[in-house]
């Protein structure tokens, strides 16, 4: 039938057209540009906000950062969508180095983690500097519990806790331990809406808006000690990772400059990241 | 070399025992008719017999269930010098105008005004054609039936819901555009109308012709039982 | 984006920050909208005027295809564009021209099954005399479109009002990156989850107005639709 020819070509060449459209590299795309795979935490603190114009600047390569849980950062680097990875889970990134698809890992810098919870304190543990003790004292009382649930950095730290703490929480969670799996910024949030309890790194925490009833109730427990590495996706399993820039981000960040600026990043004159790129342990 | 192709025509039209159900309903049954060119062909019979349909067959709208249709000898003749004019016309959602030059196929400014001149709608070229009254409907419908310059002009009942004043205005067109040499085939339940206009009269009655006839002939002396009936204004069942 | 300004202070002040997400989020819809209405309309028109075995079956799907999740779609596109997905050479993933794809692939079905709507009407109402003037098919559909077009203009305003509107696709596809990902709808998720909820409401009023637009603008295309077209 004539008409069904004509609008078959038509729509055809349309698609193809689109199609054409599409293929064109954008003409967006910067020169040099990079993509870090980070966490929800080195965004919503602001540090990135900070210290990424100074790398630009000196360099003129764009960051391009996609702020995800670390473990959907480091999927996203075994995906070969990222050329770096920046996190904050040893153990998940030494993973990641055994199974090829990173190159090295530095240590770039730490902070550390602190319990929030409500003005109220209803599991009474402020003021305490045990926090395998407090989150004991959150179960028994039954205390709402906010959990990231997302495989971050922040959540394998807050079950490393609960087994350091000998609870099995898989088993022993009850309604008061609510698993979100979202960002640290969605965690307060939560918190603050449910007058419950949550572990956040502590740039977080102080770059929050919404602070409403929480404030920081235990805090300074080593094991609360938040560590982060930076990773450059490894370019013989992925090729399209820019080696040369990515590896210009990362040797800046463990440099004497990239250090200092992360030291500099303050909110209300408190410093929020240690640099330690030198600490062989870390 | 290129060969003149000779202006085809679509006169006489021709049906032959022509045959329209739908599903278990005969609308036209072994209708047989010429259409020949000269004064107007006027088909007249109650409602339901089947004059809309038998037009539209006429125009190649249709395809009959059986029989043959033929326009000057040619099956499957596209309608190039055939118009017709429904009894319900849709406006294209354009100005008056711009209707008549949609079925001129070319803008012809003189062209166009003349045709809405010769319905009687000068003045109305920039009016929203579905704000027209039905009646302006009607006659513009008509005007875009004589744009395409046709050899055979049908039309379905086109005075059925008008006034005096614009029924006289349609008659007037039909029996210039006639004097002109368009041969034209209408259908009408108005006896008075078929009277004014007829050179020729087709009675149809449940989808039969029952008798056809030069016009003076049909009224001073129906042949059959039915005409007869009809004529004098009986209700035909 | 500076925060501790009010939301109407930061809307009025014409921070430049805030334009650049405003104008990527327009620039990324309205290419949506093009290219969606590229394939949507003349798709549309070919189910309205052509008849072919299945064709019930295909107008179902098209209606439901406009209730697509966008989440849905953002995942799909985001496996797609993926470096180890079928089409990663493109190395599309983060970038607007991702955004673009998944808010098609969402825009597309809406127009079409509008279009298809609005052509199949008119072609019911065209259908006799357009016949009866030996209207070929090019001409044909030439005709319904042009004079469907204020309805076909809707539809158009309901694909972008979709696609301004949505968040989940963009968002996992684009990465919302600052500066180069960063819409309207991504901004508002993210200032929310920081807390900066003035930020956030800002954005949001800056976006409410745009809605208003476009629905005035679709209530001023249907006016004009009446007035010129009858």
């Amino acid at each position: 039938m004539n008409t069904r020819r004509t609008f078959i070509a038509a729509a055809l060449g349309s698609l193809a057209l689109g199609a054409l459209l599409l293929a064109t590299p954008p003409a967006i795309a910067q020169d040099k540009s990079i993509v870090v795979a980070s966490t929800t935490s080195t965004q919503d603190s602001g540090l990135f906000g900070h210290i990424l114009p100074i790398f630009t600047k000196k360099t003129g390569i764009a960051v391009k950062v996609v702020a995800q849980g670390t473990g959907q950062a480091l999927d996203t680097g075994r995906r070969g969508d990222a050329d770096v990875v920046f996190v904050h889970a040893k153990a998940q990134e030494e993973k990641f180095l055994a199974e090829g698809h990173g190159v090295k890992r530095f240590p770039v810098m730490y902070n550390d983690f602190v319990i929030i919870g409500p003005k109220a304190d209803p599991a009474k543990i402020k003021g305490g500097k045990d926090v395998g003790a407090a989150l004991k004292k959150i179960k028994d009382a039954k205390a709402t519990f906010i959990s990231r649930g997302d495989r971050s950095g922040t959540h394998s730290a807050e079950l490393k806790l609960w087994k350091a703490a000998g609870i099995d929480i898989e088993k022993d969670k009850g309604d008061w331990y609510k698993s979100i799996g979202q960002g640290m910024g969605a965690a307060l949030n939560t918190a603050q809406g449910s007058n419950g309890y949550v572990m956040s790194d502590r740039a977080t925490w102080i770059n929050f808006k919404n602070k409403g009833d929480l404030e920081i109730v235990v805090e300074g427990d080593s094991r609360l000690f938040n560590q982060y590495g930076v990773m450059l996706v490894n370019p013989q399993k992925h090729p399209n990772v820019k080696k040369a820039e990515g590896q210009a981000f990362i040797d800046w960040l463990v440099s004497a400059e990239g250090q200092k600026a992360i030291a500099d990043y303050k909110i209300n004159g408190q410093q929020l990241f240690f640099p330690n790129a030198n600490d062989g342990n870390a | 070399m290129m060969t003149m192709r000779a202006p085809l025509s679509d006169l006489p039209v021709m049906l032959q025992d022509v045959r329209m159900a739908s599903g278990k309903v005969t609308i036209l049954d072994s209708v047989s008719l010429t259409i020949s060119p000269g004064a107007p062909t006027v088909l007249i019979g109650p409602n339901g017999s089947g004059k809309t349909t038998l037009l539209r067959v006429l125009m190649g709208l249709l395809t009959p269930t059986s029989g043959r249709v033929t326009w000057g000898g040619r099956e499957n003749a596209p309608p190039e010098r055939r118009a017709i004019v429904f009894q319900r016309p849709v406006m294209l959602r354009r100005s008056a105008e711009a209707n008549v030059r949609y079925a001129l196929g070319r803008d012809d400014p003189a062209r166009i005004a003349e045709l809405l001149a010769l319905v009687g709608l000068s003045g109305l070229e920039r009016r929203s054609a579905r704000r027209l009254s039905g009646g302006e409907q009607q006659r513009l419908a008509l005007a875009r039936a004589l744009a395409r310059d046709p050899e055979l002009l049908l039309l379905d009942e086109p005075a059925a819901s008008l006034d005096p004043a614009a029924t006289k205005a349609i008659e007037d067109t039909v029996r210039a555009v006639a004097a002109r040499g368009v041969k034209v085939m209408m259908s009408t339940h108005d006896l008075g109308q078929a009277k004014r206009l007829a050179g020729d009269v087709v009675l149809l009655h449940r989808g039969r012709v029952i008798e056809t006839g030069a016009a003076s002939g049909f009224f001073a002396n129906p042949r059959t039982d039915a005409a007869r009936k009809f004529i004098a204004g009986e209700l035909l069942v | 984006m500076t925060s501790g300004h009010s939301a109407l202070e930061l809307v009025l002040s014409a921070d430049p920050a805030l334009l650049a997400i405003v104008e990527l989020s327009l620039l990324v819809s309205l290419s949506a909208v093009a290219l969606a209405a590229m394939i949507g309309v003349p798709f549309g028109a070919l189910i309205a005027l052509t008849r072919f075995p299945g064709r019930e079956a295909i107008i179902v799907i098209l209606n439901a295809l406009m209730g697509l999740p966008p989440v849905v779609v953002g995942l799909a596109v985001y496996l797609l564009l993926s470096r180890s997905g079928p089409l990663g050479e493109f190395g599309l993933l983060f970038t607007p021209g991702a955004m673009v794809v998944a808010q098609t692939i969402l825009v597309a079905p809406i127009i079409a099954a509008l279009s298809r709507q609005t052509i199949e009407d008119l072609w019911e109402e065209y259908r006799d005399e357009l016949a009866a003037m030996n209207v070929g098919p090019t001409r044909r559909v030439a005709t319904l479109i042009w004079d469907a077009r204020f309805s076909l203009l809707t539809a158009l305003l309901a694909g972008f009002g979709r696609a301004a509107a949505e968040v989940g696709a963009i968002i996992i596809v684009g990465g919302n990156i600052e500066g180069f990902t960063r819409t309207m709808t991504t901004a508002i998720a993210l200032e929310t989850s920081k807390g900066d909820l003035p930020l956030a409401v800002g954005l949001g009023i800056v976006l409410i107005a745009i809605v208003i637009v476009i629905n005035a603008l679709a209530w001023g295309m249907r006016r004009a639709g009446e007035r010129y077209a009858g």
